[in-house]
């Protein structure tokens, strides 16, 4: 699996994180190291076999769907970076 | 005996005799980590709500109250639980100044047993690493040096602070967390006790997340005892964690010294390698003759699939983190970097907020999780995790337990880590199967290296048979009679 500056940099902005020129070269050999290493698994026969969808057998419970906790905005916003009557704030986006 | 030497046990057995205040163990204690702060394995201390926690306790007990599992003990808790009011950091720039509105199931258990928080621990950003040299608050130390030989060493990770604590007489126990081996490598490495327990025992509510699936708290502490005690107060179904097990919670102490005679363990052939250090090896056989000579008997099993854990999980653990930690955004909590648009804020922030390990692991997460590459990568690696778990159960279908080596070595210098990812990825081969399966794993203590460094064995059980499992540790733990200490600790 080869991997090049434009792959690192496609995926970087699908994972909102900015990277330099210098630090996409060095990704691009990381990460391709790393999968290539991971390309074993395809010596694995997995014909047939379900993937894992439950790590321990135990059926998912349901709960009644009715307010438990929270109503808690002020709490949650002390950790805010920015907020402003009782809401977040982000920068504008829209015009 | 100093009081920061006791096991949880002991100080529990003298607190109850009254030979002993919460108090008196309390201020040991905060007397400790001021003077081990080298060490670094505290983020945060908290000393003020700790003598406030012990009085407490102290006046319980005066009332004829007081009977939890953990009274008036002092723990240290990994900063990867969220406790009210108190930072939570993960080890990461991200989260600074987070102060949690509300506390992890697990810590509330054990406040509601008696326990007595000391602070929280340090650890790698996010839990992801094995050296704690990721961490933005700088490594936790290992207490343990190599004979002769006076470079710092790493405690292991991600739990590395915890072990530290530990092993440095700087609480009787500590919470760790354990996705790919962050309580059972750091607890080999430090020549302490560290357990894992099924996936599904204790509640990951509060818990910052890392890798869902996988992720399980567990106790670290000096003696597979306390282990079990520890595992008491943290465990128990929680209605708020949907994959939180609905199941009675044993008393784990009750069974501890029933001996192995008559148990079958098996040895699985997969863990040997021609690359394993011959000292590993003659641990590992060291070990299959102290439970042979305590009346188990000892099988070789095969475990196939084991040499595509690895690769496995370093599919499944980065696919997970892209998700979870998709919410440090720079709007809700820690730290944000400002810009003039809102996607250029979410990438400045992120690109300033995480390590350069927690990136790799996102951006490869997100890459197996893009258009086009999901079933060739996260649908094949669950897949394989099926194989992998189908091979423990065939095992655990003849066996009671499984024992193999804990690390493939013991702890190295802080200044001379693995230089390549995947290199340092195989310090967890021998414990990443069992996180993958769901299974319990224990880590215990069982000798010195040639340099004179602690190494550990790791026993392995059937889901929700922890009993089992602590029950062989403590043969192995009686066997070993390991008592060394980390010098001036």
């Amino acid at each position: 699996m080869s991997f090049d500056k434009t792959t690192i940099a496609r995926i970087s902005r699908l994972a909102r994180i900015a990277t330099t020129d210098a630090e996409q070269e060095r990704l691009a050999d990381e990460l391709g190291g790393i999968l290539a290493w991971v390309a074993q698994l395809d010596e694995v026969d997995v014909e047939g076999v379900a993937p894992m969808t439950s790590v321990v057998e135990m059926n998912l419970k349901a709960r009644e769907d009715v307010v438990s906790e929270g109503a808690n905005a002020e709490g949650i916003l002390k950790n805010a970076p920015k907020s402003a009557h009782g809401f977040f704030v982000v920068p504008k986006v829209v015009e | 005996m100093t009081p920061t030497d006791l096991t949880i046990a002991q100080a529990r057995d003298l607190l109850a005799k009254g030979e002993l205040s919460s108090m008196e163990l309390v201020e040991a204690h905060i007397d400790a980590i001021e003077q081990n702060r080298e060490l670094n394995a505290y983020i945060t201390e908290t000393p003020e709500k700790a003598l406030a926690m012990a009085q407490d306790s102290d006046a319980r007990r005066a009332k004829g109250e007081g009977n939890g599992l953990l009274e008036g003990i002092p723990v240290a808790i990994k900063d990867l639980f969220c406790t009210r009011d108190t930072l939570t950091t993960a080890g990461s720039h991200i989260l600074d100044g987070f102060h949690p509105v509300y506390e992890s199931t697990v810590t509330a258990n054990m406040w509601r047993q008696g326990a007595v928080m000391l602070g929280k621990t340090n650890l790698d950003e996010f839990a992801m690493g094995s050296s704690n040299l990721t961490s933005y608050h700088g490594p936790a130390i290992n207490p343990w040096k190599a004979r002769g030989d006076d470079r710092r060493r790493v405690p292991g990770g991600s739990s590395g602070g915890s072990a530290a604590a530990v092993a440095g007489r700087l609480a009787l126990g500590a919470t760790g967390t354990d996705t790919g081996g962050s309580i059972r490598q750091p607890a080999a490495f430090t020549g302490t006790v560290g357990l894992k327990p099924t996936y599904g025992r204790c509640s990951r509510w509060g818990i910052v997340a890392f890798a869902s699936s996988l992720d399980q708290a567990g106790p670290m502490t000096r003696s597979v005892r306390d282990a079990a005690v520890m595992l008491g107060a943290m465990a128990g179904h929680d209605p708020k964690d949907s994959t939180s097990a609905d199941i009675a919670v044993p008393d784990f102490e009750a069974a501890l010294d029933s001996g192995v005679k008559g148990m079958t363990i098996g040895i699985p052939k997969e863990y040997r390698s021609d690359a394993m250090a011959p000292e590993i090896e003659t641990l590992w056989q060291q070990g299959i003759k102290w439970l042979e000579e305590q009346g188990a008997t000892t099988v070789e099993i095969s475990l196939p699939h084991t040499r595509y854990a690895l690769p496995a999980y370093y599919i499944v653990a980065p696919a997970e983190a892209s998700s979870n930690l998709s919410r440090y955004d720079g709007v809700k909590y820690g730290l944000r970097v400002e810009a003039d648009d809102l996607l250029s804020m979410y990438e400045k922030t992120r690109a300033a907020g995480f390590g350069d390990e927690v990136k790799r692991r996102i951006l490869i997460g997100t890459y197996v999780l893009s258009a086009g590459y999901y079933d060739a990568y996260y649908l094949k690696a669950q897949k394989v995790r099926t194989r992998i778990a189908e091979d423990f159960r065939h095992a655990f279908s003849h066996v009671d337990a499984i024992l193999t080596p804990a690390t493939p070595s013991a702890a190295f210098p802080v200044d001379e880590p693995p230089s390549d990812p995947v290199e340092m990825y195989l310090l967890d081969t021998f414990t990443v199967p069992v996180n993958l399966a769901g299974l319990p794993g224990l880590c215990v203590p069982a000798g010195l290296s040639g340099e004179g460094l602690p190494l550990g064995l790791q026993v392995i059980g059937k889901a929700f048979d922890e009993a089992t499992v602590l029950r062989v540790g403590r043969a192995i733990e009686q066997a070993a009679g390991f008592d060394a200490r980390p010098e001036g600790y």
